[in-house]
């Protein structure tokens, strides 16, 4: 057995400890809106300003739309939260994410995306919102040189 | 063999009087492979020979175009626009080289190009001017795939033939299609080093515990090289194709991550220089000319990119301003016809000064080395009944280099169509495949030579004209975006059965206008129509080899002569010197 199917045999066990104490601000609006903008003011607590200080690392062409990583990091300060939407996915919020006041504002996911799109990291910092962009090529691939 | 000059002359005299230099003599080769001496150390650069290891033709560009920031400027000029820019005269041998211009007749002057029993004799002779300990000869990938032989022994016939050239340092592209036990066979017999900083495991592949070069940092290979060259402390960076797996297919290659990575690559240059203190740091780079423009404009610390991979023969070294000061960036052609050599003069442990020369490698003027010569006999002798095989003769110049299709890629997507009685063709837009003169004999090698890969399997499906477009649109813009980091560095799709319009300069999704089928008709987005292709990315195609429908169609025609050639009408590109027909 490798050491990937160990993990998997014994993770059953796991996920029933944790269920259930990770629910309480789950912003279900936010994640079953389908408009970006309308999702990001549902979210945001002013208008985002958009920031050089946050930093999205993505590929520049995703090798495989169906798992795509991002990663977000930002050099703001009081960082409480924050959410990855990719704008032309159908349901575009992937992910968002409550950072307590000592977490080191990084956050790294794998999403999904249907087609190239603009991937926006919304951040809340200082009781302010803040926002960063960068685009994700997705291709069918091919004919390569 | 190692000639020191005066043998190589008198080979070279010998070989005049023999008659194996019919136009020009021993004084001509001279003239092109004499380099004043420079400097202190010598890189020699070959890239993209796509396995070629005979001499051969091979017709440069037509159409090589480029928009926003890249318009006007190498690599993007073609023809007369190519030779304004350079300063070379039309007619000359290497104008011949470079540029299409008037092909068939000048290549009937100047010969072939490439082979590597030729390509030894030239290398040897720069090593022995230089000082072979002064020298390091560097590979840039697309070494193993292009050839029946190569495809037949997956690389391991192109491992001997670089073994035998004294290939010091390499990275690849192509290698990686004969999947990752085949590829690490074949490193386990190379004598060169492969590196590519670019290249880690996936993180499924770091917790199975998968082979990697540094558990740690996650790369596959060695990032890089330190060699002690002449004295000089040489470090050279290797960066393999960025988007491997997505322009092949994933399936070779399931372990890795690819991308550019491009701060993983500042950071690595910042570590070498702050650890080693070498006085040059090179980057060996598949990543295509463009790419290698940008990234030298954001990345410090490089003296000098050798780049492959868009096979643009440069004959010069573009100096390209960054934060840190100044990168020298070239790119070597492709199919063994040029051996870029770069002479440094460092100077209390840095590049002070650099001169570059892309020489075109002309079988005519350089001997063959006799036991390269030797071994190459032997190992294509086995199969010389298969590549000899005649198929047709060729009424016109078969080739496939340039944006939209080639007379070579017509051939096999007529022969698609024919084959499947399909209504519409497509057919990669590769940018390896020799080129083939009017009145020569077609064999079974030149169709291999078109389409020897690891996925050749053919298809025929049913596709709407919606997808078509859609098809089109996408490889397009991996062709014409802006931004050449989104550019994969293959040509267009090529297509039979279909004529359209296409505005280069429009966005995705607007690209392709006016799509017509082969009787005039409009492309219906809700119609389904019969298309045929090969060389598969997502899936494995369930159809025969492409390659054995084409022998057939050949083998069915006594000439080829072809009546259409299916190049769109281009739109907005007004007098872009990336156009020259």
């Amino acid at each position: 057995m490798d050491r990937r199917t160990f993990l998997t045999a014994g993770l059953g066990l796991g996920t029933l400890c944790v269920a259930g104490s990770v629910q309480a601000a789950w912003p279900k609006e936010a994640f079953e809106a389908q408009e970006s903008n309308a999702l990001i003011d549902m979210l945001a607590s002013s208008k985002p300003a958009p920031s050089d200080a946050i930093t999205i690392t993505a590929p520049d062409i995703a090798e495989n739309g169906a798992v795509v990583p991002i990663s977000v990091s930002t050099t703001l300060e009081d960082v409480t939260r924050i959410s990855i939407v990719v704008e032309q996915n159908p349901l575009p919020l992937t992910s968002t994410y409550d950072l307590t006041a000592d977490s080191v504002p990084y956050v790294s996911t794998r999403v999904k995306m249907l087609k190239t799109s603009n991937v926006v990291a919304l951040v809340e910092a200082g009781g302010k919102s803040y926002s960063g962009v960068r685009e994700v090529k997705v291709t069918i691939g091919g004919c390569g040189g | 063999m190692h000639l020191n000059r005066r043998e190589f002359l008198s080979v070279m005299v010998a070989a005049s009087a023999a008659g194996i230099l019919p136009y020009r003599g021993a004084r001509a080769a001279d003239a092109l492979y004499d380099l004043p001496s420079f400097g202190n150390v010598r890189i020699l650069h070959f890239t993209d020979c796509h396995a070629q290891l005979l001499p051969v033709y091979f017709r440069e560009p037509d159409t090589n175009l480029g928009f926003g920031p890249a318009q006007g400027r190498p690599p993007h000029l073609v023809g007369q626009a190519f030779l304004d820019h350079f300063g070379l005269n039309a007619g000359s041998a290497e104008a011949h080289a470079l540029t299409y211009l008037d092909f068939p007749s000048l290549a009937e002057k100047y010969g072939k190009v490439g082979g590597f029993a030729h390509l030894s004799t030239l290398i040897s002779r720069l090593r022995e001017a230089a000082g072979a300990n002064r020298t390091l000869l560097l590979d840039g990938g697309d070494t193993w795939q292009g050839s029946a032989t190569a495809m037949w022994s997956q690389g391991a016939d192109m491992v001997e033939a670089c073994n035998r050239l004294g290939v010091d340092v390499m990275t690849g592209h192509w290698e990686f299609t004969y999947g990752e036990e085949a590829l690490r066979a074949n490193l386990a017999q190379s004598e060169a080093e492969f590196v590519a900083q670019n290249v880690f495991l996936t993180e499924e592949a770091l917790f199975d515990e998968r082979p990697a070069f540094d558990e740690e940092t996650g790369h596959a290979f060695q990032p890089y090289t330190l060699r002690d060259v002449g004295g000089v402390q040489v470090a050279v960076i290797g960066q393999a194709f960025p988007y491997t797996p997505v322009a092949n297919p994933r399936r070779f290659v399931p372990d890795w991550n690819y991308g550019i990575q491009e701060a993983a690559l500042q950071t690595l240059v910042g570590e070498i220089r702050a650890r080693h203190n070498p006085s040059l740091v090179l980057l060996l780079s598949h990543n295509g000319m463009d790419v290698d423009l940008k990234l030298a404009s954001r990345v410090s610390g490089l003296d000098a990119i050798f780049g492959g991979h868009t096979h643009d023969g440069v004959p010069a070294a573009i100096k390209v301003k960054n934060p840190g000061g100044m990168t020298l960036a070239t790119n070597a052609g492709s199919n063994g016809k040029f051996l870029g050599v770069m002479d440094f003069q460092v100077k209390q442990g840095r590049m002070a000064d650099a001169r570059y020369r892309l020489l075109p490698v002309f079988s005519s003027m350089l001997p063959p080395d006799p036991e390269m010569q030797n071994w190459i006999d032997q190992a294509r002798f086995p199969h010389l009944e298969t590549l000899n095989q005649p198929l047709a003769v060729a009424g016109q110049t078969l080739y496939r280099r340039g944006n939209f299709n080639g007379t070579f890629d017509q051939v096999i997507c007529e022969a698609l169509l024919e084959h499947y009685d399909a209504e519409v063709a497509l057919s990669p837009g590769f940018r390896w495949g020799t080129s083939v003169l009017p009145g020569e004999t077609l064999t079974m090698e030149h169709v291999l030579a078109q389409t020897a890969i690891t996925y050749p399997e053919t298809y025929m499906n049913e596709m709407s004209g919606e997808q078509i477009k859609l098809i089109l649109e996408d490889v397009a813009d991996n062709l014409f975006n802006l931004d050449p980091y989104r550019q994969q560095g293959g040509d267009m799709v090529r297509v039979a059965g279909i004529e359209y319009s296409l505005d280069p300069t429009a966005p995705i999704g607007d690209r392709l206008r006016d799509l017509r089928t082969r009787d005039g008709k409009a492309l219906d987005p809700k119609r389904r129509y019969k298309v045929t292709g090969w060389g598969v990315v997502g899936s494995v195609a369930p159809g025969p080899p492409v390659w054995d429908i084409v022998k057939n169609w050949l083998l069915s025609q006594k000439e080829v002569n072809l009546s259409t050639l299916n190049q769109p009408r281009l739109l907005n590109v007004g007098n872009n010197p990336g156009i020259g027909l």
